[in-house]
């Protein structure tokens, strides 16, 4: 069955990949009304974590960072919201922030509760940050970075907990120009020790008793530890282009703080460093975006008051984004190309927490970003170890479903060129090199003529398989 | 960051298909280039060493006064005597195997190294120290630049990375050095089982053999399998190496404990990159009994056991340790008992012909704003010794290269002499 190609270019992208039945039902929407479909998600229905628990009824998720790994894994496959979890994962990497740290601090029970406890699973209704990512989504980015600014995860992380007047504590404050808003070479050295000076008092606490299972950490503000002087800064921080924020009575000093978030999320070098990762997100990695794009994507993102939804639909919907060259321009993450071979390749008896170890493999361990910059992307992802370790895991998913896919292949390969494009019609991997095509002929004649017994079969179609979901051009989405 | 990593890619898969063309000389070449001969292990310090806990100024009167709860007491603090300005110096009371070869003679402690205006980005700090350019960081690392300079076809073994993602001091136009975390699970696998692993592996292989130039990005791809094929067998022989020495069981010592193997079969490797994590301790260091005494025992046990087990099988004349970290940390403690993100630190080396010592003189502690040896309104430590000097010396005595050429100037004026 020959597939839109566009769609599925789009569900690459703005998902992880697609099952043959949902790339028709996609199709006959058309391009357009899928993508509204995907960016207007609330409409649809989330049961997604239900369907988790009902497959895995032993896992607990809110308390073993592992199950919290696999129930994630699991929503990437199987939610009908692809594009809400394709930016819980842009977030994850935008605010890399990593569980060892934090149960260094607070131990695995506390760290795994605060990265990915749903609100219904944890003891006072709060939300783990995976599950803030997912709030916020495509709402407003100003919005997000004061939830980030509050977030317990986030407040471990980058020791946002023990930020007080007498010392200030530099590294939220840094990190929050530097990587998460308006980018290096943007700020001084001054204005990171302002910022410091700025969320002094946004602390933690802990309620109930050390090690009970019932205990969890909440933000609060604690106006005692608030520097209540002036801050200066070398950028804009109020609309009339006062660099100031003014001195304040502690009680009123939270103030502080959503002025320099407001500033730093209108920041024009803010909207242009969001429009350039979207690009390189949703669109390509081979080519650069040119200027008109970075400015109109930065110009729906200010008009729009700093709203995600419209600006990742512009993003979508940009001419860039259509354009046949950005089709398989992008090296995909370990976690977008397990998801996606999961999807294409099926997962009948391959438990999700066989994926863990391979993923640490290929260089991504969910909530385990090696550092907060997140993880390097494109080509960094391809070491040679990374390579093998996405090889071996296409062995070991494949290796697990031999007699399945023996079955499926019955009757499809009369000839190798039937069974080859039997398999590249399902998995759609980027338009094969020639050399590559010729060698997986080769391969299915390899050892004796071909017959497309079924005894041919239990062999040739998984290593046929292997070695395309294995092969580079599989790497690109 | 104005470093493109696009551009980077377009002017590195041009290359590659020269790298890649004559892969079946590749064991011949091995042998003429690299068998048997000199070799770099570099170790980073990832996050910003606070060096001023690793060789501690235990004299100084603000040393404990900026850092009331993370002074190390000056008893308990490894003495190691004076640098030539006469400040007394200790080593970090968990560095019990290093102060051993120091006193042996063979460890080189450089204190102040850095650069002017010394970035406090972990990003865009390690960029500079990787590509040895704080003007701009683009184009391939120092390391990289070096095996560049090799005549093509380079070894694919040439480097030797046990991070998993290629650090950019080791991006090279030439070649994609191989990671090998862990060189017995370095690997192919087929779903059928071992028996099938020949005929597949032989197509993978066919597979990616082509590097087309209108596609760089799938030829990027093709470029890392081809040098994951290339390796395999080769790394797979130093997965049976058995070591002179027990490693700790920790992802630094199994890593130096690869590479021990990879120089006791003499596989021809020229550059290995090692990196221990933790560094950026902004709060809850406990210098003496916490994060940062752990970080401290794993570099120790970690170096000390690879020191012995070179030593034990005579390749300790052949190996050359050189250790870095993005910069050093602020003098004065903050809030959470950690310490934010500094300028100059230390750096170590030894092995090879290292003339062990202490080079350099420590900062004076003093937060008097006319104090010469810090900067930042006498917060952060002044760079005293230029990296990129170390780096000359390295390239240039150690490795045979010319390091004007690979560092893009001349830097050999000022340097340390421990080579």
């Amino acid at each position: 069955m020959a597939q839109d190609p566009r769609i599925q270019h789009l569900l690459r992208r703005a998902g992880f990949g697609t099952t043959g039945a949902d790339a028709a039902r996609y199709s006959q929407r058309g391009f357009a009304a899928t993508i509204e479909e995907l960016v207007d998600f609330a409409s649809i229905p989330d049961a997604v974590d239900a369907a988790f628990t009902a497959s895995e009824p032993s896992s607990s998720p809110s308390t073993a960072i592992n199950d919290a790994r696999q129930r994630w894994l699991y929503r990437m496959v199987n939610s009908r919201r692809p594009l809400q979890e394709k930016m819980v994962l842009f977030w994850h990497n935008h605010f890399a922030t990593a569980y060892s740290k934090i149960a260094g601090r607070v131990g695995a029970l506390g760290a795994t509760q605060m990265m990915a406890a749903t609100r219904q699973e944890h003891p006072a209704g709060m939300r783990g940050q995976l599950e803030l990512f997912r709030e916020y989504a495509l709402p407003n980015f100003r919005d997000l970075l004061f939830e980030i600014a509050k977030d317990p995860a986030m407040l471990v992380w980058l020791d946002g907990r023990a930020n007080t007047k007498a010392r200030p504590q530099e590294n939220f404050a840094r990190e929050i120009m530097e990587l998460f808003t308006i980018g290096i070479g943007q700020f001084a050295e001054a204005d990171v020790y302002a910022g410091a000076r700025v969320f002094t008092g946004w602390n933690l606490q802990r309620v109930g008793e050390a090690n009970e299972p019932t205990t969890y950490y909440q933000f609060f503000y604690n106006p005692g530890q608030h520097d209540t002087d002036a801050k200066e800064f070398s950028f804009a921080i109020h609309g009339n282009g006062s660099r100031t924020i003014p001195a304040r009575a502690a009680s009123a000093g939270m103030q502080d703080g959503l002025d320099l978030i407001a500033a730093l999320a209108r920041h024009p070098e803010t909207a242009r460093r969001l429009a350039r990762r979207l690009w390189s997100f949703f669109i390509s990695e081979i080519q650069p975006p040119d200027a008109a794009f970075v400015g109109q994507i930065a110009n729906v993102y200010l008009q729009s008051d700093c709203h995600m939804a419209p600006t990742v639909r512009a993003v979508l919907l940009s001419r860039g984004f259509a354009a046949q060259s950005s089709y398989f321009a992008r090296y995909s993450w370990p976690v977008e190309y397990v998801a996606r071979a999961l999807k294409e390749v099926g997962s009948a008896g391959f438990p999700l927490s066989s994926a863990l170890s391979p993923l640490a493999n290929m260089g991504q361990q969910l909530f385990e970003p090696p550092d907060v910059g997140g993880w390097s992307l494109g080509t960094s992802w391809f070491s040679t170890a990374a390579m093998l370790a996405r090889m071996n895991f296409a062995s070991s998913l494949i290796g697990r479903q031999r007699a399945d896919i023996a079955r499926a292949a019955s009757g499809n390969g009369p000839t190798p060129e039937a069974l080859l494009s039997f398999y590249l019609d399902r998995l759609t991997p980027a338009p094969l090199e020639p050399g590559a095509y010729e060698a997986l002929l080769a391969y299915l004649r390899g050892g004796g003529d071909w017959a497309g017994s079924d005894a041919q079969l239990r062999i040739k179609a998984p290593g046929l398989l292997h070695l395309i979901v294995g092969s580079s051009e599989y790497q690109l989405v | 960051m104005k470093f493109s990593r696009r551009d980077f890619v377009r002017g590195g898969v041009a290359a590659f298909s020269v790298g890649f063309a004559a892969p079946r000389f590749l064991c011949d070449v091995a042998l003429a280039q690299g068998a048997g001969s000199r070799n770099l292990v570099v170790v980073y310090l990832s996050g910003g060493n606070d060096s001023l806990s690793m060789l501690i100024p235990y004299l100084d009167p603000f040393y404990a006064t900026r850092r009331p709860t993370l002074a190390v007491p000056a008893g308990q603090t490894l003495q190691i005597g004076s640098d030539r300005a006469g400040n007394a110096l200790g080593l970090h009371p968990r560095l019990t195997g290093l102060r051993s070869i120091f006193n042996e003679g063979g460890l080189a402690l450089i204190q102040r190294s850095g650069y002017e205006n010394s970035s406090r980005s972990h990003f865009e700090g390690t960029d500079i120290w990787s590509t040895a350019n704080p003007e701009t960081t683009q184009g391939p690392g120092w390391l990289g630049r070096y095996l560049d300079s090799f005549p093509p076809p380079l070894d694919p073994l040439s480097g030797w990375n046990t991070a998993g993602e290629t650090p950019r001091s080791l991006q090279a136009r030439m070649t994609a050095v191989p990671s090998i975390l862990n060189p017995s699970a370095y690997a192919f696998q087929s779903p059928n089982g071992a028996a099938e692993v020949g005929a597949e592996r032989a197509c993978a292989t066919r597979m990616s053999s082509h590097l087309p130039v209108h596609r760089p990005h799938l030829s990027f791809v093709n470029a890392s399998a081809q040098a994951a094929f290339a390796t395999l067998d080769r790394v797979a022989t130093v997965g049976a190496y058995a070591p002179t020495v027990v490693y700790p069981n920790n992802g630094f010592a199994l890593a130096l404990r690869g590479v021990a193997g990879a120089l006791a079969s003499r596989i021809g490797t020229r550059v290995f990159w090692v990196q221990t994590g933790g560094y950026d301790t902004h709060a809850a260091q406990n210098t003496l009994n916490g994060t940062y005494a752990t970080l401290m025992s794993t570099l120790n046990d970690g170096l000390t056991a690879f020191y012995q087990d070179l030593r034990n099988q005579g390749l300790l004349s052949d190996t050359l340790v050189v250790q870095f970290s993005e910069f050093g940390r602020r003098v004065q403690e903050n809030g959470s008992a950690g310490t934010d993100h500094g300028a100059a630190s230390v750096m170590m080396a030894f092995g090879g012909p290292v003339r062990g010592g202490v080079y350099g003189t420590a900062p004076s502690l003093s937060p008097d704003p006319s104090n010469q040896t810090l900067e930042n309104g006498g917060s952060d430590v002044r760079y005293e010794t230029d990296f990129r000097s170390v780096y000359a010396r390295v390239l240039d005595n150690w490795l045979g290269a010319d390091s004007v050429g690979i560092l893009g100037g001349d830097f050999r004026a000022g340097s340390p002499e421990f080579l």
